[in-house]
């Protein structure tokens, strides 16, 4: 059986910054494992622009992102081993792996796990009617049309707000195709602002919010689709029905983390971000086992991604150096109209000099105040003008402030 | 070319009749309208083999589930199909159902079934996500469960090695008599046989009335389902069900082969044989029926909605005849149709008395018996260290390798579309539906059959996932 220090379980950004910051504090014996032909992930197939603001200043594609990572891992000699999939891992952190060279279990010290997210289907979100060839979801789409170079559809509906249905509505168009619509269920959009103006807007695609799909018909290929606006609790309005003649319908409504793994080894997750319990060193309960990325909660930018990635890393040096001590923290939790906090636990409020928290809001507000409490005593509060539930907000708290911490932090929205 | 016997649809029912018959001297032709065998309502289905004991005495349906099912072990041993029993539950909740619940017990001991009556504590330890209002419980731990398509598909790659030939994308449009038999005029051209053997399903009715028989309208009662990914799979260790009344078994919760848990189905008739689309409301149906019975239902874990067709008539039993000379009529064959195939072609064998000598040899085995993913580490690795493309995992969720893909591409009656793959070895059943292996499975799909990737099809002709390739990558 190989044994490795620490094995890093996906080589896209949250992977690879992990593995970057492992190697650069002293931990050599490292293997990041990729199932797919290179390094960067999911990144590989967004040809866009618009990642790098935060790491880098500048906007670069999708591929120009990983590869400062991929050829930065290159030069610190960080082993990679790509077309690699795990097919298993346990919590005594010892993992099965397969590729074309054999298949084996690797026994390791520390794991990382940076498996990224899935999609959401039709299956998931229970679109009645047919099932006809040219429903896809956004992301598959996007592999066919960039990755592979195919045409998937030449008239083409959208369901779903999400950052890449809104891509895809430009990209469909940009490839010929006539994008007749996004259909959104929720009164606002799940992407970026300026996802709906560079993408829509421009193009003079409408958004149709509060609005579903309802039907689809046609076989064996997509003829029609329906939609239908949605009263307040979500439900469809006889009679609102629209009626598009498209062969395509792409679906954009969600993204879940890829944690088919982790419930095999066990490990429960969060009902809300449907990722494991984390500690601010993205830490899981059993220690030794870190997480970082999409596999943790859905980001919206990737440069938060690569922070995390960072994170889990610095964790898993401690962990690995034994410089961490007895966990004695506190849990937090996603107050009034927070949909949740990570960490979702802080277990060493004295080790550094703060801690960031990430959280998003159930729905959109202005003018709102996010309040910190310490139980029921307030200790922090910021003034935002506006909040949305596409972005992920963040607040830091001083190691002052945490050490007061005894029972549970909360974060809260408060309205004007 | 002329046939002894053609049996015209390759469902688990006319895959059972011809693995039967195979060891005959004759020949023997099986023709399906469909791309693939097993496509319609054998793939799509509860997938169960019931005990014997719902079906009324004195009925078809009683005699030949009870027999089938007890077939069942051997048969899927022989073909190298999945076979688990992993028991039924028939739930009773209200006091009403007392009568009825006292007649499954009476039914399955005048049967000699095995079954069991539990307390509701007992049977809570079993099964926590019974509901609270459970006042006792039927247990029959020989209910099983199987994977219909499998069943079929294994029993038809058995007959073919024993001569039977298969025409797939063969649609029967009229039958004529001739001195001989008959000459089915098919969109392949014209076929002649002797022997017609009619198990085409949901078709059976139109089939019928080719050569002049009356017979009862074939009513489409399509059920509908969810599907609940593995992560779920501890929900349910048996088939659980409510107590039947006369609308059908109910909304049931049915652990799978392949560890998923289905749930459903509802039974509604509708007009269109094809009409397999989802409603809303039948799907909120479900959501509310199963409740009777289970609580804790991880909705959130559902992956798939789908919608089979059950071919049912209007006087319930099953019809299977010889009406007229050379010609067999099997007609209604819905539940329990899975559990009795075995035991219907036996029954079509008595019925047609065929003068044709057994063949001194034929085989009973299915020799693709090779299961990759129930190695052993040791034995997977010297495996793909002689084979490496069966270490390149291809579907992530159900983890599928190459290797797997392209042998089933080239077995007897091997896959050719992304649907006849992910039947026989599962990428795209799992939690991202095919949205990450889809393309690869294209791939391989296109280079082992030399054809363009957007010949390659999702499942019959039309539903090609990709139009054209407008270039890119060089290798895609």
């Amino acid at each position: 059986m190989r044994k490795v220090t620490c094995v890093i379980i996906g080589g896209g950004s949250a992977g690879l910054a992990a593995a970057i910051e492992l190697k650069k504090n002293g931990i050599d014996d490292l293997l990041v494992l990729e199932k797919g032909p290179e390094v960067g992930g999911i990144l590989n197939q967004c040809i866009h622009n618009g990642f790098g603001l935060h790491e880098f200043k500048e906007e670069l594609s999708g591929p120009a992102y990983a590869e400062r990572f991929a050829l930065q891992a290159e030069e610190l000699g960080i082993p990679i081993e790509c077309n690699t999939t795990v097919t298993a891992f346990y919590p005594d952190k010892s993992i099965e792996v397969s590729n074309k060279n054999g298949y084996e279990v690797i026994q390791a010290d520390a794991v990382v796990l940076a498996m990224g997210c899935q999609e959401r289907t039709s299956g998931q979100i229970q679109i009645p009617g047919m099932r006809p060839q040219g429903v896809y979801t956004a992301g598959t789409a996007q592999r066919y049309v960039n990755i592979d170079g195919y045409q998937i559809g030449k008239r083409c509906f959208i369901l779903g707000s999400g950052d890449i249905g809104l891509i895809m509505a430009r990209r469909m168009t940009l490839e010929g195709a006539k994008v007749l619509g996004v259909a959104e269920l929720m009164p606002y959009s799940n992407g970026l602002q300026r996802n709906i103006v560079q993408c829509l807007k421009d193009y003079d695609i409408p958004l149709y919010l509060s609005h579903t799909v309802t039907n689809i018909e046609g076989y064996p290929r997509l003829q029609k689709v329906t939609i239908s606006e949605v009263d307040e609790n979500r439900q469809p309005i006889k009679g609102s029905e629209k009626v598009f003649e498209v062969d395509t319908l792409l679906l954009s409504v969600g993204l879940v983390p890829d944690n088919t793994l982790t419930v095999e080894a066990g490990i429960s997750l969060d009902a809300r971000t449907r990722g494991i319990e984390v500690n601010e060193y993205c830490e899981s309960i059993m220690p030794g086992v870190f997480a970082a990325g999409n596999v943790l909660h859905v980001h919206d930018l990737v440069d938060y991604v690569t922070a995390e990635g960072r994170k889990a890393g610095r964790g898993a040096v401690r962990y690995l150096k034994g410089e961490l001590p007895e966990r004695n923290g506190f849990v937090t939790k996603a107050g009034n109209g927070i949909s949740y906090v990570l960490p979702q636990r802080v277990d060493y409020p004295s080790e550094d000099e703060s801690v960031e928290f990430s959280f998003r809001v159930r729905s959109p507000y202005k003018n709102a105040s996010i309040v910190v409490k310490n139980g029921n005593e307030e200790v922090k509060r910021i003034k935002k003008l506006a909040l949305l539930p596409a972005e992920m907000e963040k607040v830091i708290l001083p190691k002052e402030v945490l050490t007061t911490i005894h029972d549970e932090l909360v974060i809260e929205v408060e309205e004007a | 070319m002329k046939y002894d016997i053609t049996i015209i649809g390759s469902g688990i029912i006319g895959s059972s009749i011809a693995y039967r018959l195979s060891k005959y001297d004759c020949s023997i032709l099986v023709v399906d309208k469909e791309n693939d065998v097993a496509n319609e309502v054998s793939m799509a289905n509860s997938a169960i083999v019931h005990a014997g004991h719902d079906p009324e005495e004195g009925t078809l349906k009683g005699k030949l589930n009870v027999l089938g099912s007890r077939m069942y072990p051997q048969l899927c041993k022989d073909i190298g199909a999945h076979y688990k029993p992993v028991g039924a539950f028939t739930v009773m909740h209200s006091k009403e159902q007392q009568a009825t619940f006292d007649a499954l017990v009476e039914r399955a001991k005048a049967r000699d079934i095995p079954y069991e009556v539990l307390s509701a504590e007992e049977a809570k330890k079993q099964e926590p996500n019974l509901t609270d209002e459970v006042i006792q419980v039927l247990s029959m731990p020989t209910t099983a469960i199987v994977i219909p398509w499998e069943v079929a598909l294994k029993q038809l790659q058995v007959a073919v090695l024993n001569g039977t030939e298969v025409k797939l994308n063969c649609e029967v449009q009229s039958i004529t008599p001739n001195e001989d038999g008959y000459t089915l005029h098919t969109n392949q051209g014209e076929i002649e046989t002797k022997i017609i053997i009619n198990s085409a399903g949901l078709y059976a009715d139109e089939v019928a009335r080719m050569v002049g028989l009356e017979v009862e309208d074939v009513i489409p009662r399509r059920g509908e389902y969810f599907v609940l990914s593995h992560d779920a799979k501890n929900f349910a260790h048996h088939i659980i069900y409510p107590i039947p009344t006369a609308k059908g078994k109910g909304i049931l919760a049915v652990p799978t082969v392949d560890e998923n848990i289905l749930l459903g189905p509802n039974a509604e008739g509708i007009e269109d044989k094809q009409g397999v689309n989802t409603t809303i409301e039948g799907l909120n149906y479900i959501r509310k029926e199963l409740l009777t019975s289970v609580k804790n239902v991880p909705f959130y874990n559902i992956i798939r909605t789908f919608a089979g067709i059950r071919p049912s008539i209007a006087s319930k039993d099953f019809i299977i005849e010889k009406p007229i000379e050379n010609f067999i009529n099997l007609l209604g064959i819905d539940s329990p149709g899975i559990a009795s195939a075995p035991a219907i072609a036996e029954y079509v064998e008595e019925l047609l008395e065929l003068p044709y000598p057994i063949k001194e040899n034929y085989e009973t085995k299915n020799p693709y018996t090779f299961r990759f993913q129930e190695l052993s580490v040791e034995e997977k690795d010297a495996y793909i260290k002689e084979h490496p493309t069966y270490g390149n995992i291809v579907c992530r969720c159900e983890q599928v390798s190459e290797g797997e893909i392209v042998a089933c591409i080239h077995e007897v009656l091997g896959a050719t579309s992304i649907k006849g793959v992910k039947k026989r070895v599962r990428p795209g059943m799992g939690k991202c539906q095919g949205g990450f292996c889809q393309p690869l499975v294209l791939e391989i799909l296109a280079r082992e059959l030399h054809c363009k990737p957007e010949e390659v099809q999702y499942d019959q002709l039309g539903t090609n996932p990709v139009l054209a390739w407008k270039g890119g990558r060089e290798d895609a």
